[in-house]
């Protein structure tokens, strides 16, 4: 039920169920996430991450339970829950052969913006590759790519930004770089879901914290009360001893 | 936290998304000329090695020049839209355009225009070529040969552009896109030849009325299928 006034959860999962053939890979997720919070989704390869992260986005469709995005149900509402949303992946979604700004030029025309220029220049300042904007996305390093796949998904300002492992294939420096640019983001207004299996960058930067294993939900916490050293053999353990 | 209730976000126009993706396309295809290098290559070798079958002036020719043409147009378009597709899985662009509000029957749509101009491009250039190997000139049969081959091109390509999604997302995808779009492809292919065979031969369009509506009802089967099922295939 809604109340008039009180935005509800910007995501909800009940009893969420997906298999593929005989391998079951979400295996009855419940979760909740309110609005403006930033959730670490944190588990072993194979925990069913991306997986969730693509139901969530609408890129693939469960096989039992219910999920609500940003108050409404993304198999119906499609292209406006599509255009108050951002995904971010551990590949780019940007064209190699295209320079940094045409790429976002596209991506600008594909979600109708207006001031399209304007916003460009800002997300390219924020994600500081302002004087990179001609360079072909070729010609860029792994961190700076990844950089530039944030601002295409700020382009339009959406309200949940889902990021499924956008650390993978980083070094420690660019890892750095991203986690102060995604701590830049998460500014209270905008509710981010982060998958990844590095326990280190989860609860650096989340509210929350969840552990899945097994395509459940096995743990949660606060990711602010949580320590590290006291968390990662609860981690360990939790994932079956393969962190 | 100090979430709020925002103003809701701008959806793009479809004809605005459409026109997007074939300028991107256009964009890319002129940086780096994949497509078209590749597709003219493969229908250039076509031909060549047709060539070594046939006298020149013999009469199989003038029977067989049509079918001739379309083995060439149908493998090049192939290769084509094989490559137009995996530029888009590259990177993971198909999922970024699924993840879009932009309505996916107008990125069909775009796809579909672009792979229609890297054909077109492809076949302008493979007539000349055709003419001088086989000394068949096109002359007064020019204007018809062109309605043909348009016609035919736009089906086939709607029909190409969707199997190539379906196929991008499989393991083989190289032995997919030919075992599903053939099979699917016969009636153009088929109506085509015939109507392309009637312009060779100097004689009116109207003789092939049968066959030119034929190809009108393909062509709009296939767009009118491919804007309706381009989401799912999109979909994991």
């Amino acid at each position: 039920m809604s109340v008039p006034g009180v935005l509800g959860p910007a995501l909800r999962a009940r009893g969420l169920r997906k298999s593929f053939g005989a391998r079951v890979a979400l295996d009855g997720i419940d979760l909740e996430v309110p609005r403006g919070v930033f959730l670490t989704l944190v588990g072993p390869n194979g925990a069913g991450k991306t997986t969730l992260l693509k139901i969530l986005a609408g890129l693939s469709r469960p096989s039992a339970g219910e999920v609500w995005v940003l108050g409404t149900d993304p198999r119906r509402e499609g292209a406006r829950l599509r255009a108050r949303m951002g995904f971010i992946s551990h590949e780019p979604y940007l064209y190699a052969d295209l320079s940094a700004e045409e790429n976002l030029r596209f991506f600008a025309s594909l979600y109708g913006l207006r001031r399209a220029e304007e916003r460009i220049d800002e997300v390219l300042a924020r994600v500081d590759l302002a004087s990179r904007r001609g360079d072909p996305v070729r010609a860029f390093s792994r961190g700076m790519t990844q950089r530039l796949a944030i601002a295409r998904a700020l382009l339009h300002d959406p309200e949940l930004l889902l990021l499924d492992e956008p650390t993978t294939g980083l070094d420690d420096r660019a890892v750095g770089i991203l986690v102060d640019l995604l701590g830049a983001i998460h500014d209270g207004a905008r509710t981010l879901v982060l998958t990844t299996h590095r326990l280190d960058v989860g609860l650096r930067i989340a509210d929350r914290v969840a552990v899945l294993a097994g395509g459940r939900v096995v743990h949660e916490a606060d990711a602010r009360s949580v320590d590290p050293s006291a968390f990662a053999p609860m981690y360990a353990s939790l994932c079956g001893g393969v962190p | 936290m100090t979430a709020t209730a925002r103003a809701e976000p701008p959806v793009p126009s479809f004809l605005g998304a459409m026109i997007a993706v074939i300028r991107k396309d256009l964009r890319l295809e002129w940086r780096t000329r994949e497509v078209f290098t590749a597709t003219l290559v493969f229908a250039a070798l076509v031909l060549l090695t047709m060539n070594f079958s046939f006298e020149p002036g013999q009469h199989a020719v003038e029977d067989m020049a049509a079918g001739l043409l379309w083995v060439a147009f149908v493998f090049a378009g192939m290769l084509g839209f094989s490559r137009s597709l995996l530029a888009e899985k590259e990177g993971g662009c198909l999922d970024a355009l699924y993840l879009s509000p932009a309505d996916p029957g107008a990125i069909f749509l775009g796809k579909v225009a672009s792979n229609v101009i890297f054909l077109a491009v492809t076949e302008a250039a493979v007539l000349p070529l055709f003419a001088v190997l086989f000394n068949y000139p096109l002359g007064r049969a020019f204007p018809g040969v062109i309605v043909a081959i348009g016609l035919g091109s736009v089906g086939f390509v709607a029909a190409g552009t969707l199997f190539a999604a379906i196929s991008t997302q499989m393991r083989v995808r190289e032995v997919m896109l030919p075992l599903l779009l053939l099979p699917v492809s016969v009636p153009v292919l088929i109506a085509s030849v015939r109507v392309t065979q009637t312009a060779l031969a100097g004689h009116a369009l109207s003789g092939a009325l049968a066959w030119i509506g034929l190809l009108v009802l393909c062509d709009a089967l296939f767009l009118v299928a491919g804007m309706l099922l381009f989401g799912y295939v999109l979909e994991d």
